[in-house]
């Protein structure tokens, strides 16, 4: 049984299509992440998984009963709403403080709990988020450009965690990012998205697609390419080579 | 007790109080403070028609308010930024609603009560409307609470967790509508909007949670009310206004111990 299963999805705003034809499947335990720039349909597409925006044609199933977690890009407040971490992981289900504290352990911040959540710095507070996602024991988790506002050695760490956390509980993950270059290297599959699916494969196989350097690789003459968060090898040394911290 | 009309211009003080606290604290978190101007500055236009038809004035204000909200939710994202729709909205409803009050012949109708509001002419009956709006509020309110919240923080973080946040921001144009009604006897149309977000930004500066927030500000209010009349009662001062200027008080004074206590850190 697929997680999820999206057949010829297109969206449209008014005249705007922002997604034509889009097909793709999740398997159980699988790390997906779409790439795409700016105006890609990226987030139509997630929108469209959780039902929080109508398909103009096509279909999204999900398995029964799945159960989401979601881990948003930001929350829309400010100093305006007082709310402690601990407040806000209790407020996506009735759980004790015991599981909240142990799911911030999974995240790697166990510390936060009652801590003010508008005065936490940005990892800090990804972290809170994907806790927050983890209180509902998700058989998938979305995450929404979960690394951005993090440098490259948070978002590696994060990244790690995410690896981590399908290794210990086998949960599917669906992330997209608009971070072209890096990508996480525990990756089953990348898609690339630019309002249809442009091609999509292992990180390897995207990353030498005529497709995907057309969309990423021209507009910089080649000075960027895929680069992928890999701990077995030496990438070729560019002078703007990133380096991931180990 | 209710014979006396300070004892009932307090409860109908209280019981908007209490409805406008929770209520203004999403006000305050969605920033919809503008969005309950101009429902309440319809209101008046719904005051004007309920005179012409000879209709209940709850009724009125209450069919006008919804209506202005839902215009408003449709011109959204039409190309003016949500602001100027509403700027469009609550001064031409006002506007219009006092052209159209002129030419209610034949009423004798005292314009400033529904301005500034007229809790000291507050009966029996208005306090039972009141009242029962007031419950009907906090009712809503509460048993959304958590949906609320979650559609605040986040839609997509609602949606994932199945809830439909049009249904909640549905419920709080509803509210907002309601305590609108309620609450023009009370601080009148041009002070509505003082109610709900005064008190909920007083609450601000002390709370650590939601709950605690809504909380202050419900007792803010509340307090605010009764000592806004009495304020009146001793300087001969307009009721509503002064109640307001007790709650501007709770703001200041809360503000100053939060940054004292900040300081202190």
């Amino acid at each position: 049984m697929k997680l999820v299963s999206v057949e010829n999805l297109s969206v449209a705003y008014g005249a705007n299509s922002v997604l034509c034809e889009v097909t793709l499947e999740i398997d159980q335990g699988e790390i997906v992440t779409v790439v795409g720039p700016n105006g890609s349909g990226k987030t139509s597409l997630f929108r469209a998984i959780i039902g929080a925006t109508q398909p103009t044609k096509g279909n999204v199933h999900l398995k029964p009963d799945l159960k989401i977690g979601y881990v948003p890009q930001r929350l829309n407040f400010d100093a305006t709403l007082p709310i402690t971490v601990e407040r806000f992981m209790r407020l996506t289900g009735n759980v004790p403080r015991q599981s909240c504290i142990s799911a911030l352990e999974v995240a790697g911040v166990p510390e936060l709990l009652k801590h003010q959540m508008p005065k936490l710095s940005g990892g800090q507070f990804q972290r809170v988020l994907l806790a927050g996602a983890l209180l509902r024991c998700p058989e998938i988790l979305l995450l929404d450009e979960a690394t951005q506002g993090l440098d490259q050695p948070g978002s590696a760490a994060f990244y790690r965690q995410i690896e981590a956390l399908r290794r210990d509980t086998g949960c599917a993950v669906l992330m997209i990012s608009h971070d072209l270059h890096v990508v996480m290297s525990a990756s089953d599959r990348v898609i690339c998205l630019n309002g249809h699916i442009c091609c999509e494969g292992t990180p390897e196989t995207v990353a030498s697609a005529p497709e995907y350097k057309e969309l990423f690789g021209a507009g910089t003459d080649g000075a960027l390419a895929l680069y992928r968060h890999n701990h077995d090898h030496i990438h070729h040394q560019t002078i703007n080579s990133p380096e991931v911290a180990e | 007790m209710l014979d006396d009309f300070m004892a009932r211009a307090a409860l109908a003080g209280i019981g908007v109080a209490l409805a406008a606290a929770p209520l203004g604290c999403f006000v305050v978190w969605r920033r919809m403070a503008y969005f309950g101007e101009a429902t309440a500055h319809a209101a008046i236009l719904g005051v004007a028609l309920a005179l012409a038809l000879d209709a209940s004035i709850f009724a009125g204000t209450l069919f006008i308010c919804l209506i202005v909200a839902w215009v408003a939710t449709q011109l959204s994202g039409r190309g003016y930024a949500m602001d100027t729709l509403l700027g469009v909205l609550a001064h031409s409803s006002l506007a219009v609603g006092l052209v159209v009050v002129s030419f209610v012949s034949g009423v004798r109708f005292d314009l400033m009560a529904y301005l500034l509001g007229d809790i000291l002419a507050v009966s029996r009956v208005d306090l039972v409307v009141i009242w029962v709006g007031a419950a009907l509020v906090i009712a809503l309110i509460s048993w959304r609470w958590v949906p609320l919240l979650m559609s605040t923080l986040n839609e997509e973080l609602a949606h994932a967790s199945g809830l439909n946040p049009q249904r909640e921001k549905l419920i709080l144009t509803l509210s907002l509508a309601i305590t609108v009604a309620v609450a023009i006897k009370i601080v009148g149309v041009l002070l509505i909007v003082a109610m709900l977000v005064i008190p909920a930004a007083a609450g601000r500066s002390l709370a650590r949670t939601p709950e605690a927030m809504a909380f202050i500000a419900a007792m803010v209010g509340a307090i605010s009310a009764v000592a806004g009349l009495k304020a009146a009662y001793i300087f001969d001062t307009p009721a509503g206004p002064s109640i307001v200027c007790v709650a501007l008080v709770f703001f200041v004074t809360f503000n100053f111990i939060a940054a004292i206590g900040k300081s202190r850190l």
